[in-house]
């Protein structure tokens, strides 16, 4: 069981997957202008790459390390996320209309997520068994979730106040980001 | 005419046009491999091989793929080179290899590469997608290699490995740390801002 807690705390707080991974920083700069459109594409982002993280596993383990393909792991992988994607969009458009509205527009965008691809490939690096890599890809998304709503709350915050003329816009935010990431540094001696 | 169009082609991912400063494209490798020069110079190789590969061949094929399904091709197109390169490096290039690690991969999802497909090589000749590709790697080359000895002087004291100030250099030792890479960009987005003359 302490495998487990060590794993959610090493990927949520010491090891975050934007602000000390750099994974996914396209839609952690892009979507949290607000709170609630970064929280929507928080949960988005941790259904799939949860659910392409056991995708990929078994994937892996049954076909690709099966019949040596190893050197086409990044095709098929990104292959796979891709088709999941589009999947995941389809079914929630048809069963859960109330979810499809409130997610539908961030499920595009995730494909080209390098967090979804990049927590794939590291689950499987690390050669973890399928509860671990789940619990890891659950976790890592449940960092970034949590980076991104504190994100957009500064960021909220900031678009009140008077930024001077040459940082506004990127520079302040990823200054923002900076002092965030700085701030998670503080976790780092958590775990070793 | 023609001589303008090409030279505008290949100059416009430099300066104008650059991926990483101008258009935020990219972001995810840009700060993750700018520890120091020589791993952005390394990363800024790897993408524009892929880059100028991939967009002539897009060119190539583009009255061939069909509209609907043109996104999954591009990436297949784009995950083929990207495993041609990872190879390569892993052969040739260990040390880069290991230093870029889990970058090297998601050269796949890098958005400039299917950025460029979609925007110019789907809609341009293979001579002109290949300067534009040798354009865009360029611009991406350069701000990570610069970005990436900004860091690598601040907190390690060195460039391109060789040291500056000694052997045992009182550092920032914060600018190779993630916070770093954050904080230099901003700082050289602001610098490349002031120097297009944006305000």
């Amino acid at each position: 069981m302490t495998g487990y807690l060590s794993i959610f705390i090493a990927a949520i707080f010491v090891n975050n997957i934007v602000l000390s991974q750099f994974l996914g920083i396209c839609p952690f700069l892009g979507v949290s202008k607000k709170i609630s459109t970064s929280a929507g594409m928080g949960v988005a982002v941790m259904f799939v790459i949860t659910l392409s993280s056991i995708v990929t596993h078994l994937i892996y383990h049954n076909f690709i390390a099966k019949y040596n393909l190893e050197f086409m792991t990044t095709i098929i992988f990104i292959l796979v996320i891709a088709t999941l994607v589009q999947m995941v969009e389809i079914i929630l458009k048809k069963t859960a209309p109330t979810i499809y509205r409130s997610l539908g527009i961030f499920l595009p965008l995730i494909t080209t997520n390098c967090a979804v691809l990049g927590i794939a490939v590291l689950a499987i690096q690390k050669q973890m068994d399928l509860m671990h890599s789940v619990a890891y890809s659950l976790a890592s998304a449940m960092g970034f979730t949590l980076a991104i709503i504190l994100f957009a709350g500064i960021r909220e915050r900031l678009a009140k106040t008077a930024v001077p003329q040459a940082l506004q816009g990127t520079p302040i935010a990823l200054i923002t980001a900076g002092l965030l990431s700085m701030a998670f540094m503080g976790f780092s001696g958590i775990i070793h | 005419m023609n001589k303008k169009v090409s030279l505008d082609n290949l100059t416009r991912g430099i300066f104008r046009e650059n991926p990483t400063l101008v258009m935020l494209l990219g972001m995810c490798p840009t700060l993750g491999v700018s520890t120091s020069a020589e791993n952005g110079f390394g990363m800024g190789m790897a993408t524009m091989f892929v880059l100028i590969l991939s967009n002539a061949m897009i060119s190539m094929f583009k009255n061939f793929i069909p509209d609907r399904v043109r996104i999954p091709c591009y990436i297949v197109i784009i995950a083929s080179f990207v495993t041609v390169i990872e190879m390569l490096m892993a052969a040739w290039l260990p040390t880069l290899y290991t230093a870029l690690g889990i970058y090297i991969p998601l050269i796949v999802v890098n958005c400039i590469i299917l950025g460029r497909a979609e925007a110019f090589a789907s809609k341009n000749n293979v001579w002109q997608s290949v300067l534009d590709g040798i354009g865009m790697g360029i611009g991406f080359t350069m701000s990570l290699t610069v970005l990436g000895a900004i860091r690598e002087i601040l907190g390690a004291g060195s460039i391109f490995g060789y040291p500056l100030f000694g052997t045992a250099p009182k550092s920032l030792l914060l600018f190779i740390m993630p916070p770093g890479a954050f904080i230099a960009l901003a700082f050289m987005i602001i610098g490349f801002n002031k120097l297009r003359g944006v305000k």
